[in-house]
């Protein structure tokens, strides 16, 4: 698939924002007074910068709106509303912080939203059948695992950000074991995508036009299986091996967490870029392999 | 809403017969002819006459080649487009309603105007139907031509889809399949017509009739026994002289 940069930066940046906001409504971190402001600022800023970045890519942003009326059966129509509705919700949250308030229940109820909008981004993926490395429950798991360990990192508390980077680090090897082999065994081949199988064996013998067209840019896309080794490596030493370890070693607060956040997210761009880059959609077997 | 619809009655769609194609392109040539006007956004090519040409089609031809277990390799074109699944999945993820499956009839359309092109319809579709118009920013796809179809200052016989009514060969067949009693119902029973890709539950309304089967290999070239010359007369005399040497 292609690894479109407002699709890559969208998923990452609201993530992030959304795990911060997640960490502030359970009361991890307890900001109070005009400290609140800064830190639910940072959430919103992360969260709502991923949102606007996901407009980026769209053909016709200026009928955005219309994107939140078929919640009943599309995850990207979910994701919106669930977006909206958790960013109204801190805002009771990030009030009451600031007059010294704390989360309670309606920061449950926050919290609960900021968990319900990163499943339905990862839904959006996971839900597709054509896709079938997507196709699978590691991930949404890996979703809600980079968004509780991008915004763990941020509340600066040091260790118990540490390890959730190293839960993170066994969510993507798991996801990277149980899904790289989905493609090659879940059953399609050219020749159930032609029937041709009943005939014979076949192979391609021309091409059906010269040129690219919209579905091979968009969804035979080969470039990232090259290096996608080295660039796992990249993903899981920077998403988590360098912020583990850097949590530890300095003290909590910003001097760890800003640092840490940086590897972090180098590290979780990396992945996302893979992510995209090295899922196969079966409509390439009409075209054979990229 | 982009909920399916309950299953129609009659389902117009298409049987495109793999024995009869010859890969002559004809009908995405029509087909791109005719969807440059009227109903929607026209499709557009980028940068047609320069070094990278690109642009939208809604049917695509390729070229296979298949060696029976028993039998010669043989070329199979295979022409490639939207096949009105009852169980769409372009559909249920679309986030504005913009894409549909009309109720009486099951065709799969794009209502251009609340299209944001977001793209997500094109990969929940395993079949590469659905193409993003460059130009026009939202998403194209076959329409089973409803603007021919239904079109009453149309001559009658003019009433099918543009890729069937100009197939030269008739490998293309336009018809209600919800019906057993339709003609191309029949060809479907006949021919043992099957669906792409059954495992991904989108269960097409168009059908793939398969290539009849061919005579078995012939193992003796039948033009051999009149190659196995025999020379005679001074000929054969200097034949068998020179094989003493």
């Amino acid at each position: 698939m292609h690894p479109a940069p407002s699709v890559i930066l969208f998923t990452v940046l609201s993530g992030l924002g959304f795990g911060f906001l997640f960490m502030l409504d359970l009361g991890v971190i307890r900001p109070t007074g005009l400290g609140a402001l800064p830190a639910f600022a940072v959430g919103y800023g992360f969260a709502v910068a991923g949102l606007v970045a996901s407009t980026f890519h769209l053909g016709k942003p200026q009928r955005a709106l219309l994107a939140f009326s078929q919640w009943r059966t599309s995850w990207l129509s979910r994701e919106g509303l669930a977006s909206v509705a958790a960013l109204l919700a801190n805002a009771p949250v990030a009030l009451g912080a600031m007059g010294g308030k704390a989360p309670g229940l309606t920061g449950l109820i926050a919290a609960a939203l900021c968990t319900a909008t990163v499943l339905c981004t990862a839904m959006i993926y996971a839900q597709l059948k054509t896709v079938p490395r997507w196709n699978h429950w590691t991930i949404p798991l890996g979703f809600l695992s980079f968004a509780a360990t991008g915004g763990l990192i941020l509340t600066g508390i040091g260790w118990p950000a540490s390890l959730m980077c190293l839960i993170l680090g066994a969510v993507m090897l798991l996801t990277f074991s149980q899904t790289d082999r989905r493609f090659a065994t879940h059953g399609s081949s050219l020749g159930r995508a032609t029937g041709l199988d009943r005939v014979g064996t076949p192979r391609i013998f021309a091409p059906a036009h010269t040129a690219s067209n919209y579905v091979m840019r968009e969804m035979i896309h080969g470039v990232g299986r090259k290096h996608a080794q080295k660039l796992r490596l990249v993903a899981v030493g920077c998403a988590v091996l360098l912020p583990a370890a850097l949590l530890v070693v300095l003290p909590p607060g910003l001097l760890s967490a800003v640092p840490a956040l940086a590897l972090h997210l180098i590290g979780a761009l990396t992945q996302r870029w893979l992510f995209f880059a090295e899922a196969e959609h079966v409509v390439s077997h009409y075209y054979g392999p990229a | 809403m982009t909920a399916l619809p309950p299953p129609s009655a009659k389902k117009l769609g298409l049987v495109i017969d793999l024995d009869t194609c010859v890969g002559c392109q004809a009908c995405v040539t029509a087909c791109k002819g005719w969807n440059d006007q009227g109903y929607g956004a026209p499709l557009s090519d980028q940068n047609p006459y320069g070094s990278d040409p690109s642009g939208t089609f809604l049917n695509r031809v390729h070229s296979y080649e298949v060696t029976p277990p028993d039998g010669t390799a043989q070329i199979i074109n295979f022409p490639r487009s939207c096949l009105h699944c009852e169980d769409a999945p372009c559909v249920t993820v679309c986030p504005t309603g913009a894409s549909y499956k009309r109720a009486e009839d099951g065709i799969v359309l794009v209502n251009e105007d609340a299209c944001i092109g977001c793209g997500l319809c094109a990969w929940a579709c395993p079949y590469g139907a659905r193409e993003m118009d460059a130009d026009a920013g939202v998403m194209k796809k076959c329409t089973l031509c409803v603007d021919r179809i239904e079109n009453q200052n149309l001559p009658e016989v003019d009433r099918q889809p543009a890729c069937v009514r100009t197939c030269p060969t008739g490998a293309r067949h336009f018809g209600d399949l919800g019906d057993p009693d339709s003609a191309v119902s029949q060809l479907v029973a006949s021919r043992g017509g099957y669906d792409l890709m059954p495992e991904m539950g989108t269960r097409p309304t168009n059908k793939y009739l398969p290539p009849r089967k061919k005579d078995p290999r012939l193992d003796a070239a039948p033009l051999a026994p009149l190659l196995d010359l025999q020379a005679t007369g001074f000929a054969g005399w200097l034949d068998r002289l020179l094989e003493r040497f």
